[in-house]
């Protein structure tokens, strides 16, 4: 008696659930993709959820290449709507999308982020960088008296007598991030042409393209360590080594000021206003990616799109500001592209 | 003549063996010390190796403790308010009109204050800095309540996370930075509030009944939404994991016949009881997700995955339970004329079912705990924004699991979602000790002994 009731409870239960699988249309808006847009993109679905009548989008984390791998997944209710990402969809994966149907894509430039160099608050002196002393800490081959050689610096004082003595020891985003793109390009690379390091690998007969992804290796030893996860994780290395340097989102710093010290890079501060002018080097523009073929399928879609970046959630007075989002100068731009649902060439 | 038997016993020097003439048996001999002291020894490190153990569990439970509790209180700020019928439609005109009440409020907050003659200077800025985000609280009461609109109304709202930390210490007059979050002289304010009585501390209701919030609102971030998820993750395991099990143990223990292929399916269950769940999880994605197109970041496919993951547990204690029962009793129902079947529903099965259901509430309970396999299925981020909508939705529509929203939170900027962490450890660990002590209680109740 008592097996039979469990039997037909099981058997209502696989059926309820197979049957719920098959049909069911999504109504709520699906986000995934950088864990640097996250943060802004969740308060903008809640912001979305509590302002408008439609449901409150769900943001999943990842990394930016992850999200736009899954949204060239194709097109239909079981593939996500929005990628997040904090470098710019690249040429391949555009290509990629296309083969899968995904056709039209509308991109939405944000704001911009920072990228600044933080260390232990009590830590050594670490105050004022350039990309030269980022380069010669923890490039894979540096320009030592002249001639191109294995690093071997252990300290930062042996390059820069202006830098605390003391070891070598920083964090930098893994290959997974957007992030890291941007540290390659407008730091390591930059290092690599001040320090000379690229015309002498040139000189030695290199071409310019094999001497840049020279410059952009990364010494093994042990000095540099890719942090593969959040900046949460960053900061908990630099917590426990009083040396390190980690490289952080400039929203994370400045939630994190009382642990954290900043240094300058190439002589400017970070701060919301040196990077909207653009004097300081290290940032990047934020976007996400919108699949057009989901507008008017999902309901809220281009609306959730609208709100994003209406003047009111990512123009300078807003909370996307607020936490630390540099917002774009040229906004009404980026509003005016989102009305006609422009996509991109 | 045999002289010699009678003779005394032979001296000690003569034959070592015996005892000393004289000495105790009482007295220890070397090699009777020796052994004595290698077990008092061996005991010291048995109790060494607790010790050590139970520091770990004594140091594991303070700090969890310590850093947990702070997420179960949280700084309010007690208000009365009023919205005139103009401020409301006014407010729902806009595109952003959470913040629209929020300016509504921070307005007449400033105003109480002016009237109530609080001496420390301040201005509009600062109370919005004092403030939590409490547009939707203030929206959402107003539109459920239109009757009340140009009543004063009594509001219970969160104060932003950094004076949330000065209360509860974190944040001290040393360590704060003035920064666009929070200003030095912020905190006169916030004592001078304190003394008026307008900022106290309360139980957090909302840590325990809430849903997730954005990263700029962790006042307003609980743990809610997420029990649900895992609630509903654990009823799809409940439901296809302990049929499956018990159907699949009992055919194996007492109806399959011993040959290489019920060998081979036995090995495999012990081999996928030590799977890591990441293997799950990955499994999960292709199989569910992308093979099926079950929705995705769903409690249906997270309850799969783990189910995958129960299985093994379940079966292998099935099967212990089932061979615990004495064979004597089967073969006094098979001896009366019972059919086998009849012999192991009516008497085998009734018999094992306490080992099954503890067995089955431990798998559940690590279960509830894993959050490896819901990383891959899309249930980390911000995903668990509400209670689902009816029992379906409960199943199909996106929500997290405790587990993966503690994992979220600890990966979040500010400080106050890491206190959120911690104290969501705690309901976890409450739910997983709860599940514990019911499989003890059920084991203890109606186990049969032999």
């Amino acid at each position: 008696m008592k097996f039979k009731t469990l039997v037909s409870a099981t058997a209502l239960a696989v059926a309820s659930t197979a049957f719920v699988g098959a049909a069911q249309a999504r109504d709520q808006v699906q986000i995934a993709g950088s864990s640097t847009v996250l943060p802004y993109a969740s308060i903008v679905a809640e912001a979305f959820g509590e302002n408008t009548d439609f449901p409150t989008p769900v943001v999943e984390s990842g990394g930016s290449s992850a999200g736009l791998k899954r949204f060239c997944e194709g097109v239909g209710e079981n593939t996500i709507d929005v990628a997040n990402a904090s470098r710019k969809i690249r040429e391949k994966e555009i290509k990629a999308c296309a083969e899968a149907g995904v056709k039209d894509i509308i991109e939405v430039r944000i704001g911009y982020d920072g990228i600044v160099f933080a260390s232990q608050q009590s830590g050594p002196a670490f105050t004022a960088f350039q990309p030269s002393d980022i380069f010669n800490a923890i490039g894979a081959k540096v320009l030592k008296d002249g001639a191109i050689v294995d690093n071997s610096y252990n300290s930062w004082a042996e390059f820069n007598s202006d830098l605390p003595d003391v070891e070598i020891a920083m964090f930098i985003p893994g290959t997974k991030h957007g992030t890291r793109e941007v540290f390659e390009d407008k730091v390591l690379l930059k290092g690599c042409e001040d320090t000379g390091a690229m015309k002498a690998m040139m000189d030695g007969g290199m071409s310019e393209d094999d001497a840049e992804d020279a410059c952009l290796n990364v010494r093994a030893d042990g000095k540099s360590t890719d942090i593969d996860g959040d900046y949460t994780e960053t900061l908990a290395r630099i917590d426990s080594n009083s040396n390190g340097i980690g490289v952080f989102g400039l929203a994370f710093y400045e939630n994190n000021t009382d642990k954290l010290k900043v240094a300058t890079m190439g002589d400017v501060a970070p701060s919301t206003e040196t990077i909207a002018s653009g004097e300081y080097p290290v940032s990047r523009p934020l976007f996400f990616y919108v699949k057009k073929a989901h507008i008017g399928v999902i309901p809220g879609l281009k609306e959730y799109a609208q709100f994003f970046i209406a003047d009111e959630i990512a123009g300078p007075q807003g909370p996307l500001a607020q936490y630390g989002l540099v917002s774009d100068p040229e906004l009404a731009a980026v509003q005016a592209s989102i009305d006609a649902e422009e996509t991109m060439k | 003549m045999t002289e010699t038997t009678l003779s005394p016993a032979p001296s000690s020097a003569e034959t070592p063996a015996a005892p000393a003439k004289g000495k105790s048996l009482y007295a220890l001999d070397k090699l009777t010390q020796k052994r004595n002291a290698s077990e008092t020894r061996f005991k010291a490190y048995g109790i060494t190796a607790i010790l050590i153990g139970l520091f770990f569990l004594v140091v594991l439970a303070v700090s969890i403790i310590s850093e947990g509790t702070p997420a179960f209180t949280r700084t309010v700020v007690e208000v009365e308010f009023a919205v005139s019928q103009e401020q409301f439609d006014d407010a729902e005109k806009q595109l952003f009109k959470t913040r629209a009440y929020e300016n509504l409020f921070i307005s007449g907050l400033k105003q109480q204050l002016d009237e109530s003659g609080v001496t420390v200077p301040f201005d509009e800025a600062a109370i919005e800095r004092l403030l939590g985000k409490p547009g939707n609280t203030i929206r959402s009461f107003f539109r459920e309540n239109p009757d009340q609109i140009g009543q004063p109304v009594g509001f219970e709202l969160a104060a932003s996370s950094r004076v949330d930390g000065y209360m509860n210490g974190r944040v001290t007059r040393d360590n704060i930075v003035d920064s666009r979050f929070l200003m030095k002289s912020d905190l006169d304010i916030a004592d001078a509030l304190v003394e008026a009585g307008i900022i106290k501390t309360a139980f957090n209701w909302n840590f325990i009944t809430g849903a997730d919030s954005g990263v700029d609102n962790p006042g307003g971030a609980g743990i809610g939404a997420s029990a649900v998820g895992s609630f509903f993750m654990m009823l799809v395991v409940l439901f296809l994991s302990l049929p499956i099990g018990v159907a699949a143990s009992i055919y194996l223990e007492e109806f399959a016949p011993q040959n290489r292929i019920t060998d081979m399916i036995e090995v495999n269950i012990s081999n996928l009881a030590a799977v890591p769940s990441i293997v799950f999880g990955i499994l999960g994605l292709a199989v569910f997700i992308q093979f099926m197109h079950l929705p995705q970041s769903a409690p249906l496919v997270g309850g799969l995955v783990l189910t995958l993951m129960t299985l093994p547990t379940i079966i292998i204690s099935t099967r212990a339970s089932l061979k615990a029962v004495p064979p004597s009793i089967r073969d006094a129902a098979l001896g009366i004329g019972a059919s086998k079947m009849q012999a192991i529903f009516h008497h085998v099965l009734p018999l094992a079912m306490p080992g099954i259901l503890t067995g089955t509430i431990i798998g559940l309970a690590q279960a509830l705990g894993e959050t490896a396999p819901l990383l891959l299925i899309g249930m980390v981020g911000f995903v668990a924004r509400g209670y689902p909508d009816g029992l379906i939705a409960g199943f199909t529509e996106p929500n997290s699991a405790m587990p993966a929203q503690i994992y979220t939170w600890a990966a979040r900027a500010d400080y106050a979602f890491y206190e959120k962490a911690w104290g969501g450890i705690i309901v976890l660990l409450v739910f997983l000790l709860s599940m514990n002590i019911l499989a003890i209680i059920l084991r203890r109740r109606f186990e049969r002994r032999w």
